[in-house]
């Protein structure tokens, strides 16, 4: 009998042999755990149909989502970084970048484009988490600087997504004066009246927040998503207390008024069409 | 005087020059020669130093408590005559960032910098340095009014980065920054931008853009500082030199690089050593080339200035190396 006495072993698959549900097939919201398919939560733009989480996507996504008929001409998608300082820290700077460019299929942290959203021109500049934590180096700079170029030619609106950790430390000094690159580039548009939406989405943080992020004739984001200058940890070891609930996302910069307006995922299409025809009449 | 690690055998040859000396002193015996011999060893010992400097050892340098800070360039150079001006209009005036009208040889210029404390409670008070955001955007309306009345402007960078705080957060330290780097890119007068100690990613170059940008020699210029970088990329503290080595931040790395446009010679043994004369070198740095811009149309200097840091960057385009 084995009331009292355990006769066989309790769970035995161990942590790293557990499944979660098949790839492909759901998703599990991390925030609410509410299960989806996987085709809901696509045709929902990946934000989450329960509690309306925005999952973190990447330019293939956004360009689909904001391009009429995910028709765009990508622009400059040759460039890669060089490694001008010879950089190592626990991997070599050009291996770390061979590794990334294979595991992600991108050639670095940003990729532009223009084309068509309900009808009007837009180029977009949109950043790639997967790609070193979406961090800002020379191509970043190099293609958003080249993109105003375009935009300045064609007198096209310019939107970025941002989504970044910041700088891009294997390239230092070169990646901070993205910064400068960027901004410098921006006061031309700023002069030639054409307008820039700057999107920030989850999480936009270090330079490029003190750069082209905060820039924009409009300053628009995602719900939730975290937006700040110094990293969320630096700023609690700084003041040596927890941080209020809430600190530094979306609403919260909202309404400190760094931002126009939060705009979920879903309306983004139509919302920007919209903004771009009232920039234009 | 205070002396480094890598100061040691000069503060060793020094204490044997002081007590040498006390002895001449004492016991009036001619002893001038075995003086000047150890301090002709003394000086060379520090030529030899100073000329193999490591990366971590100038960012030790720029660090150097008694170097001297923004206040005291601005005082030397301006003859006294300066005027500072307080607050951002907005919210308050930030102690870390202090700027005013100075007037340098009978034109008058508008002074700018991240100011460091001289004492415990002044460091407090100043942040070491660290501006927030109103510190930026005090930075910002003094530029505008440089510009309304066609003052040139010399910035003065020395600052860890700007303030991480709780605060700075909610008064947007990002906004304030990106702000100042739109902004400056247009300014129709002269700037020159001059990193006096440390040089520290977006909070230096908030208040760095400008026609010239010059480092003295033993300051460093960078993304982040050599300790964070070694926490972040191989999680310790530890590999600080190593970190300091690979940011390839010293005034020559950089320009180098061509990321500034010159370096300002220290006296032998860094800026802290002979106060009086890096002062002089840096006036007469901040005239000449003060002389060189003001030839220029505001137009010619705003151009130059967005070309110079659009140039920026190192990429490589596969299609045009294909079609090579």
């Amino acid at each position: 009998m084995g009331w009292f006495k355990r006769l066989k072993e309790g769970i035995t698959t161990t942590t790293t042999e557990k499944r979660e549900t098949p790839e492909g097939l759901w998703y599990k919201c991390p925030s609410c755990k509410k299960i989806h398919t996987a085709q809901e939560h696509k045709a929902n733009q990946h934000v989450c149909l329960n509690c309306g989480y925005h999952e973190r996507i990447g330019s293939a996504e956004y360009f689909e989502i904001i391009f009429d008929d995910n028709n765009f001409t990508e622009l400059h998608e040759n460039l890669v970084s060089g490694d001008p300082l010879d950089f190592t820290d626990t991997k070599k700077y050009t291996d770390r970048l061979t590794d990334t460019i294979k595991k992600s299929g991108l050639k670095d942290a940003l990729r532009s484009a223009y084309g068509k959203v309900n009808g009007n021109d837009l180029v977009v500049c949109c950043m790639d988490f997967g790609f070193i934590g979406g961090s800002m180096g020379s191509v970043v700079g190099e293609k958003i600087s080249r993109s105003i170029d375009f935009c300045l030619k064609n007198k096209t609106p310019l939107l970025i997504i941002s989504k970044s950790g910041g700088a891009r430390m294997m390239e230092a000094a070169f990646s901070l004066m993205q910064m400068a690159k960027t901004s410098a580039k921006l006061s031309l548009m700023d002069k030639a009246g054409i307008p820039y939406i700057s999107l920030c989405t989850d999480p936009t943080t270090g330079g490029v927040t003190a750069s082209y992020a905060m820039l924009g004739d409009l300053n628009i984001s995602e719900p939730g998503a975290l937006i700040g200058f110094a990293g969320p940890r630096v700023v609690k070891e700084t003041i040596g207390k927890d941080l209020p609930k809430g600190f530094q996302t979306a609403e919260f910069v909202l309404e400190h008024g760094f931002l126009d307006k939060i705009i979920t995922r879903t309306e983004l299409k139509a919302k920007l069409s919209t903004l771009l025809k009232m920039f234009k009449n | 005087m205070i002396y480094l690690d890598f100061e040691k055998p000069i503060q060793e040859l020094t204490e044997e020059l002081e007590k040498l000396k006390s002895v001449a002193e004492k016991s009036k015996v001619d002893m001038s020669k075995s003086i000047a011999e150890l301090e002709a060893k003394i000086h060379e010992k520090r030529v030899e130093i100073f000329s193999n400097l490591t990366a971590w050892q100038k960012v030790q340098l720029s660090r150097h408590p008694e170097r001297p800070y923004t206040l005291a360039y601005i005082d030397a150079v301006s003859n006294s005559s300066f005027i500072e001006l307080h607050g951002d209009r907005t919210v308050g005036d930030d102690k870390a960032m202090v700027g005013g009208f100075g007037d340098v040889d009978g034109q008058t210029v508008m002074f700018i910098g991240q100011q460091k404390g001289i004492n415990t409670k002044m460091r407090q008070i100043r942040r070491f340095g660290m501006a927030n955001p109103e510190g930026y955007r005090k930075a910002l309306r003094l530029m505008k009014m440089a510009e309304k009345f066609n003052k040139p402007i010399v910035t003065f960078i020395d600052t860890p980065g700007a303030y991480p705080g709780l605060e700075a957060e909610e008064r947007g330290q990002g906004e304030a920054i990106a702000r100042n780097l739109l902004e400056m890119t247009q300014l129709k007068v002269p700037v020159i931008c001059i990193i006096i100690g440390e040089g520290a990613s977006g909070g230096a170059l908030g208040i760095g853009i400008g026609d010239k940008v010059l480092m003295l020699e033993n300051t460093w210029y960078s993304v982040i500082s050599p300790e964070s970088c070694s926490s972040i990329l191989w999680r310790s503290w530890s590999f600080k030199e190593t970190a300091a080595e690979a940011l390839k931040l010293t005034s020559a790395d950089m320009s180098n690089n061509g990321l500034i446009d010159g370096i300002i010679k220290e006296p032998l043994g860094g800026a802290h050593n002979n106060h009086a004369e890096i002062f002089a070198t840096v006036k007469s740095e901040i005239l000449k080339q003060l002389e060189v811009l003001k030839k220029q149309t505001p137009d010619q200097r705003i151009t130059a200035r967005i070309d110079k840091f659009s140039a920026m960057g190192v990429v490589h385009d596969l299609e045009e190396e294909e079609n090579k």
